[in-house]
C-alpha cells in the first residue's frame, strides 16, 4: 500500500471539504473494495477520507411505503434488519449474498453504489426497484445513475449519503455466484411496482442493466413461465475466465426465473 | 490399547499452542537488526534482460541494499539444483538448465527474481522496488505444455531444443503394440491434467541470518524439510559447509508438496544476509505464491486400453506430455515419470502397460510434486479409461473392475511397470465401498433427483498409490541423487521423560501425536512425558522430511528401531541390576521383569541408572540412554482404496454439487484413526477441489497468469463440500516394523476420477462424453451445449 | 508520518505510533506481538485473519489500524481464560477440527461470531457462515463437526 494521508470527519460537510483538498482523494466506506485494491498497490489515493465518523450516513429507516437506507450501513445490517425483511425481503436476501459474512460486517450499500462493480449486488436492487439515490449534492434515479463500466452519475466529491427504496407489491433476486469471490456472474433482479414490472441485471454487462424484454412480459403475468422463454443476446455482455458472453446470456434468463419464482 | 497407545484417538498434542495463537510460524519471528526483502519480478513471461538500472531505488528512503543477479555471478552462487536425474529414451540424460536464483539475463515466466531491494521496513522496500528500473526486451512466450512440442514455439532455455527436458519411457512397447493389434476392444481416450496452485494457507517466508563472529549462517524458512535445504543451499547453490549452515522451519502451515523445493527466494536471503550484515526477511504476499510456489499436475495424456473379448485388460499404452515450467524445481523431473508411470498397472491385472513422458519446458512457474504427486495423474487417466471401457462395452463399472483386479491371493504382485506390491486387498476395498454407497440403490436416487429437474450420477475411483517414500537403492538406481531413510533420536532423561529428534517435519500430519503414542506405546510411558523435536537441523538428525506419505512409514519405523534399540540397552542395564540373565529379561509396559518371577526394574529406574550408573555393567555398557537409528525402506508402501463419488448436476446452470463421497481405504495399522480421518477428509478436499474448482490458467499470448487470486482460482470452500463416508480396510504392510503405510496422499490421489465419472455418468443422459477439469459450472454447461449441438447435427 | 492509535485488544488499552498505511492485522501482530491473527492472502478471501472489532467478525487484513481507533479488538489471544480454553476452542480440539492451525484462528473467531447470531447453527448453516474462510487442510469436515459442538458446549441445543 501506498501512503496517503487520513481524514475522519464528522460531518458530511466536513467530508467534502477534506476531499476536495486532497489532490486523489477517495473517500473510505467499508474499504472492502478499496482497501484491496490498495495493498495491491493498483488504487493509489493521496488522501482517505473515512466516512466512519459521519453520524448521518449511518441507519435504516422505514415508512411510507419507502425503505432508506444510509450509505455507510453495512450489508449485514440491512440483511438482518427485521423492518426490511418485511418490507422487502428481496432487498434483505440480496444484501445477506453479498461477499462473506466479514464482508458484510464491514461493506455499504454506499461504497458499493459508488464504486459501482460490475459484479456487485446492490447495483440490481436499487435499479430493479427503482431506487433514489442521494447525494450531498441532489437525488439521482436508479436509472439515471449507472452509466459503464466503475462509471455512474456521481460527480467527483459527490457523496451518497443515503439510498430510498420504494416498496414493491414483490420482488425477488437470484444470483450466480462466481465460485471463486462470490461476486456475481449474474444477478437478476425483479420487481412488481406500482410503475409496473421491472426487471434489472448485474453482472452480466458493464455495469447493471434493464431488461425490457422480460420486463414485458412478466407484465402480462408475474410468472417464472412467463420469462422462461425470453432470451437475452450475448452481444455486449462479459466474458472472461468464469463465463462466456453466452453463458452469462443464458444465465440471465435462467436466474430471472428463479428470481421470479423467489418473489415475496 | 494403551489409552494414549498406538491404536487411540489421542487429541493432539501440538494443539495446545494452534488453538490459543501460540504457535511460531516462520513470519511470527522477527530477528534483532533484520532488515526486509522485496523482491523485483519479472513482469513478462519471456523477455532479455537488457539493463537493470538500481540508481533511484538505491536513493530511495530505508534502502539499505538491491542486489541483482549480476551480484549473484559476481559471487559465483551457483544455480539451483535438480535432485533427480531422467534419462531419455535414447539413454541420453535429461536438459538441466542453470537456474541463477536472481535471473541474471533472462526472464522465463512472470514472476520470475530479477533483483532484491532491502530496507529498513516492508512497505520501504516495497516502494523502493517500483523504483528498479529494467529493461527488457519482450519475447514470445510458451504457457500450453502441449504447444510447447510443436515446431516453432518459442525456445524457453536455448540450450533445451524443442523445450525438451527429457523423453522417458517405461514397459514393454511390443508387448503392448501386439496386445493392442490383436485387442478385441481398443478404448482411447485424450486428457488434460489440469494445473494446480497448491496454496498452503501460510504463504512461504524466510530470514536469512549471518554470524560474522562465528562465521555461521541461519535460515529460518517455511519449509518441509529443513536438511533438505541445508544439503542443497549449502552444498550446490552457495557452497557454505552443512557445520556453518543451520536451517530452522518451525510450525508450517501447511505444503502439499509446495515446502518441499528449495527455492530462490531461500538462497538469495541467506546470501543476502552475510552481504548487508544483518538478518533479511521476507513473507510472500499470497499473489508472489500464486506467481512462484511450484505448480502441481499439468499434463496432457493419450491412452489406449485394450481388452480380450472377456473383458479382461490385456494393455495399457500411454503417452504423456507433461510441463516443467521455466526452471527444474528440485523433484520435478521424478514426478511424471518414476511417481507416474510405475503407478499405471494400478490394482488391475494387466499385464502389459507402456508409459512414455516428454518433459518440455514453458514460461510459467515449475511444476513439481503437489499432494499425490505423479499418483493422481496416473489414477485419474486409469480410472477414467476404465470407466470409459465399461461404458462403451456396456457393462457395469463395478463388474468389469471386479473382472480385472488383482486378488489378494496373487500377493506378492509384480507388476509390468517395476513396482511389487507386498499387499493389499483391492476387491474388498470395492465391495466395500459399493455397499456402503449401496450401488444397488443408485437407481433409485437418480430417480428421485430426476424429479426435481437434476441430473444423478454416481462414480468409482479404485486406487493404488506408492507411498513410503522410498528404498535408497532403488531411488538411486532411478536417478535419485539423494537417499530417501529417515531418522530418529530417543534421549531418554535421567528422571524418566523422553525427547525425540526426527528428521520428519510436520505442517498438519500431527506427528508430535503420532510418534509420542508410538514412544507411549513401546515404552510404557505416559504421553505426557514424550516430547517430539523436529524442524531445526541443530537438533535434529539429518533427515529427509515429510512428504509422499512417508512421515509414518518411514520416519516412525526408524523412530521404532531406536526405540528397540533403548529396550535393548534397558535390558543390558536391567540384567546386570537383576542378576539375571539378559536373555531372561523380558520388557512390557515399561517394565523389565526376569520371565517368571517378580524381580522387575521399571524403565525410569533403568533410565535413572543409566546416567547416575552407580550399579552398572560398566565393562559392557556405556553410560547414558539415548539412541539414534536411521531406516531405509524394504520397499515402498502400497496404500489402496476405493472411492465413490454421488453427484448432482444442474442441467440449466451447469453446476455440480458432490452429495455424497464414500472412501474405503487401506492404510496399514493404524496408530491414531482420529488423525488418519482428518488426513483423508483433506486430502479428498483436494482432489474435489481439482474435479471441480480449481484451475491454474495462463493467458495463451501473453504468458499472465489468469488466475493470480483466490478471486479468481477457486479454492474449494465449507459449502462446495459434503460431510464424508470414509472407513478403512487394514492389510498390514508386509516389510516396516509398524505395518503402516501413510494416508496423507490417499484421499487426493482417488476423488478426482471419481468425481469427473459421477460427472460423466449424471451427463450420460445428455450425451457428454468428453470432459476435462475443472467441473466449474461454464465448462459443464458448455460440454452440455456442444452435445446438445453434435447430436443436433 | 505516523498517527498515534489506541484501541482496547483483548481487555487491555494498547497504543502505538503507526503509519496510516498499516492495516490492523499488522498493528497487531507487528506492533503488539500479538501472532495468533494471520495473513494469507491480500484480497480479503482466506479469513486467516479474522478478529472481532466492536463485537463483530472483521478481516483484520481489510481494516487500517486507525479505523480501529478506540474500538475494542478480541483476537484468538484474547478467548482462553486463566488457561482454560474457550469451549469453541476446546472443540476444535476434541474434534479435531485443525491439522497445521495456520486458518484455525480465523475459523474460531468466525465461528464465534456465527453462535453469536445463531445459537444452533445446522451443518448447512455452518458451511455457508465459512464462506469467508479457507482450509487447505481439512476439507472442513472436522471444522463443521468443530462448530456444531463448539456451539452446543456455549449452550446451544
Amino acid at each position: 500500500m501506498y501512503s496517503f494521508a487520513y481524514h475522519k470527519p464528522t460531518s458530511v460537510k466536513d467530508a467534502a471539504g477534506a476531499f476536495a483538498k486532497g489532490s486523489e482523494a477517495r473517500y473510505l466506506a467499508g474499504g472492502h473494495t478499496l482497501l484491496p485494491s490498495m495493498r495491491l498497490r493498483l488504487s493509489h489515493p493521496s488522501d482517505l477520507v473515512d466516512l466512519a465518523g459521519v453520524a448521518e450516513l449511518k441507519g435504516i429507516k422505514v415508512d411510507g411505503g419507502t425503505v432508506t437506507i444510509g450509505a455507510m450501513t453495512p450489508h449485514g445490517e440491512v440483511a438482518s434488519n427485521a423492518a426490511v425483511a418485511k418490507a422487502i425481503p428481496a432487498l434483505a436476501k440480496l444484501a445477506g449474498g453479498i461477499g462473506d459474512p466479514q464482508v458484510r460486517n464491514r461493506g455499504t450499500i454506499g461504497g458499493s453504489l459508488a464504486n459501482s462493480d460490475p459484479a456487485a449486488d446492490y447495483p440490481a436492487a436499487v435499479l430493479g426497484l427503482g431506487a433514489t439515490i442521494k447525494t450531498n449534492k441532489r437525488e439521482i434515479k436508479a436509472d439515471d445513475y449507472f452509466k459503464g463500466l466503475f462509471e455512474t452519475a456521481l460527480e467527483d466529491g459527490e457523496l451518497i449519503t443515503s439510498v430510498s427504496f420504494p416498496v414493491p407489491e414483490k420482488a425477488g433476486y437470484a444470483k450466480f455466484a462466481n465460485p471463486a469471490s462470490r461476486y456475481a456472474i449474474v444477478g437478476v433482479f425483479v420487481a412488481k411496482t406500482k410503475g409496473g414490472v421491472r426487471v434489472a441485471v448485474t453482472g452480466a454487462g458493464p455495469c447493471a442493466f434493464r431488461q425490457a424484454a422480460m420486463e414485458k412480459a412478466l407484465s402480462g403475468g408475474f410468472t417464472a413461465d412467463a420469462v422462461a422463454n425470453v432470451k437475452h443476446a450475448a452481444s455486449g455482455l462479459n466474458s472472461d475466465l468464469h463465463a462466456s458472453a453466452e453463458y452469462r446470456a443464458h444465465l440471465v434468463t435462467v436466474m430471472a426465473k428463479r428470481a421470479v419464482a423467489a418473489a415475496s | 490399547m494403551a489409552e494414549n497407545g498406538i491404536g487411540a484417538r489421542v487429541r493432539r498434542k501440538e494443539d495446545a499452542r494452534f488453538l490459543v495463537g501460540k504457535s511460531t510460524y516462520t513470519d511470527d519471528i522477527n530477528r534483532p537488526g533484520q532488515a526486509h526483502a522485496v523482491f523485483v519480478r519479472s513482469p513478462h513471461a519471456h523477455a532479455t534482460i537488457k539493463k537493470v538500472d538500481i540508481s533511484k531505488a538505491l536513493k530511495a528512503p530505508g534502502v539499505v541494499a538491491v542486489l541483482t543477479g549480476a551480484n549473484m555471478l559476481a559471487d559465483k552462487v551457483n544455480g539451483l539444483p535438480a535432485g533427480w536425474q531422467i534419462h531419455s529414451k535414447d539413454g541420453s540424460p535429461m536438459n538441466e538448465p542453470p537456474h541463477i536464483p536472481l535471473a541474471p539475463d533472462k526472464a522465463r515466466y512472470v514472476g520470475d527474481h530479477i533483483a532484491v531491494v532491502i530496507a529498513e521496513t516492508r512497505n520501504q522496500a516495497r516502494d523502493a522496488a517500483e523504483l528498479v528500473d529494467v529493461s527488457y526486451e519482450p519475447l514470445k512466450a510458451v504457457v500450453n505444455v502441449a504447444e510447447a512440442d510443436k515446431g516453432g514455439a518459442p525456445q524457453v532455455h536455448d540450450q533445451a531444443p524443442g523445450n525438451l527436458c527429457y523423453d522417458w519411457h517405461l514397459g514393454d512397447k511390443a508387448a503392448v503394440d501386439a496386445a493392442l493389434a490383436k485387442a478385441a476392444h481398443v478404448v482411447k481416450l485424450d486428457l488434460v491434467n489440469n494445473r494446480l496452485v497448491p496454496n498452503a494457507i501460510e504463504p512461504r517466508a524466510g530470514i536469512g541470518e549471518y554470524d560474522a563472529a562465528t562465521d555461521r549462517y541461519t535460515l529460518y524458512t517455511s519449509s518441509q524439510n529443513p536438511h533438505v535445504i541445508r544439503l542443497l543451499m549449502g552444498a550446490f547453490v552457495l557452497g557454505i559447509p552443512e557445520h556453518k549452515l543451520r536451517v530452522v522451519s518451525p510450525d508450517v502451515g501447511g505444503g502439499f508438496g509446495s515446502k518441499i523445493f528449495h527455492y530462490a527466494e531461500e538462497a538469495v536471503l541467506t546470501w543476502a544476509a552475510k552481504k548487508v550484515g544483518r538478518p533479511v526477511k521476507w513473507t510472500a504476499e499470497r499473489s508472489e505464491s500464486f506467481l512462484c510456489d511450484a505448480h502441481g499436475r499439468d499434463h496432457a495424456t493419450h491412452v489406449e486400453l485394450a481388452l480380450d473379448k472377456d473383458h479382461k485388460f490385456t494393455a495399457l499404452k500411454v503417452s504423456t506430455k507433461a510441463a516443467m515450467g521455466a526452471y527444474l524445481s528440485t523433484f520435478a523431473p521424478a514426478i511424471p515419470t518414476w511417481l507416474y508411470g510405475t503407478l499405471l498397472a494400478g490394482v488391475y491385472t494387466t499385464p502389459a502397460v507402456y508409459v512414455e513422458t516428454k518433459a518440455l519446458f514453458t514460461n510459467t512457474s515449475a511444476v513439481d510434486a503437489y499432494r499425490g504427486a505423479g499418483r493422481p495423474e496416473a489414477c485419474y487417466l486409469l480410472e477414467r479409461v476404465v470407466e470409459r471401457a465399461a461404458w462403451q462395452l456396456g457393462i457395469d463399472p463395478v463388474e468389469l473392475r471386479r473382472k480385472n483386479v488383482i486378488p489378494a491371493s496373487a500377493m506378492p504382485y509384480q507388476t509390468p511397470v517395476a513396482l511389487q506390491y507386498d499387499c493389499g486387498d483391492f476387491g474388498k476395498n470395492l465391495n466395500d465401498a459399493a455397499k456402503v454407497v449401496d450401488w444397488a440403490g443408485f437407481a433409485k436416487r437418480r430417480e428421485e433427483s430426476k424429479k426435481r429437474g437434476q441430473l444423478r450420477g454416481i462414480g468409482i475411483s479404485h486406487y493404488i498409490e506408492a507411498c513410503g517414500i522410498a528404498p535408497s537403492a532403488v531411488v538411486g538406481a532411478l536417478g535419485g541423487r539423494a537417499g530417501l531413510y529417515e531418522s530418529a533420536e530417543v534421549r531418554f532423561h535421567p528422571t524418566g521423560s523422553v525427547t525425540v529428534f526426527t528428521g520428519s517435519h510436520p505442517h498438519g500430519q500431527s506427528n508430535e501425536t503420532t510418534f509420542a503414542q508410538i514412544v507411549a506405546d513401546k515404552l510404557g510411558i505416559p504421553i505426557e512425558n514424550v516430547e517430539i523435536v523436529h524442524g531445526d537441523t541443530d537438533r535434529i538428525p539429518f533427515g529427509m522430511g515429510t512428504y509422499g506419505s512417508r512421515s509414518l512409514a518411514v520416519g516412525g519405523s526408524a523412530l521404532v528401531k531406536a526405540i528397540d534399540k533403548v529396550i535393548a540397552k534397558g535390558k543390558k542395564i536391567a540384567a546386570h541390576q537383576l542378576e539375571a540373565s539378559e536373555a531372561d529379561i523380558e520388557f512390557k509396559d515399561g517394565v523389565f521383569r526376569v520371565a517368571g518371577t517378580d524381580k522387575q526394574k521399571a524403565i525410569g529406574e533403568i533410565a535413572l541408572s543409566a546416567y547416575v550408573p552407580h550399579n552398572f555393567p560398566h565393562e559392557t555398557t556405556e553410560p547414558g540412554l539415548d539412541e539414534s537409528a536411521f531406516y531405509d525402506p524394504k520397499n515402498f508402501t502400497f496404500p489402496s482404496g476405493c472411492h465413490i463419488a454421488e453427484v448432482e448436476v444442474d442441467p440449466e446452470t451447469g453446476t455440480t454439487k458432490v452429495l455424497r463421497f464414500v472412501a474405503v481405504d487401506d492404510f496399514g495399522n493404524i496408530i491414531n484413526p482420529m488423525i488418519v480421518e482428518g488426513q483423508v477428509h483433506g486430502g479428498i478436499t483436494q482432489g474435489i477441489g481439482q474435479a471441480l474448482t480449481e484451475n491454474c490458467v495462463y493467458d495463451a499470448q501473453s504468458g499472465q497468469l489468469l488466475t493470480g487470486s483466490f478471486m479468481d482460482y477457486c479454492m474449494p470452500k465449507a459449502d462446495d463440500v459434503p460431510s464424508f463416508e470414509v472407513s478403512t480396510n487394514v492389510v498390514p504392510c508386509t516389510h516396516n516394523p509398524l505395518g503402516v503405510k501413510g494416508c496423507g496422499e490417499a484421499g487426493t490421489i482417488g476423488a478426482a476420477a471419481a468425481v469427473i465419472n459421477a460427472l460423466l455418468d449424471a451427463l450420460k443422459p445428455l450425451g457428454v462424453k468428453e470432459f476435462d477439469m475443472p467441473a466449474s459450472p461454464h465448462r459443464v454447461w458448455q460440454a452440455i451445449q456442444n452435445a446438445s449441438r453434435k447430436a443436433a447435427d | 508520518m505516523a498517527i498515534s492509535v489506541s484501541m482496547t485488544v483483548n481487555g487491555k488499552a494498547v497504543s502505538a505510533p503507526v503509519e496510516e498505511r498499516t492495516l490492523l492485522v499488522h498493528y497487531l501482530r507487528d506492533h503488539l506481538g500479538l501472532t495468533g491473527t494471520h495473513v494469507g492472502c491480500d484480497t480479503s478471501q482466506c479469513g486467516a485473519c479474522v478478529v472481532h472489532v466492536d463485537g463483530k467478525s472483521v478481516k483484520s487484513c481489510t481494516v487500517l489500524a486507525v479505523q480501529a481507533q478506540g474500538a475494542p479488538v478480541t483476537t484468538i489471544e484474547g478467548l482462553a481464560k486463566d488457561g482454560k480454553l474457550h469451549p469453541m476452542q476446546e472443540a476444535f480440539r476434541e474434534n479435531h477440527g485443525l491439522q497445521c492451525g495456520f486458518c484455525t484462528p480465523g475459523m474460531v473467531m468466525s465461528a464465534l461470531d456465527l453462535v453469536k447470531n445463531n445459537p444452533s447453527p445446522s451443518e448447512s448453516e455452518i458451511r455457508h457462515h465459512l464462506e469467508g474462510n479457507i482450509c487447505r487442510c481439512t476439507g472442513y469436515h472436522n471444522i463443521v463437526k468443530s462448530i456444531a459442538a463448539g456451539a452446543k458446549a456455549m449452550g446451544g441445543r
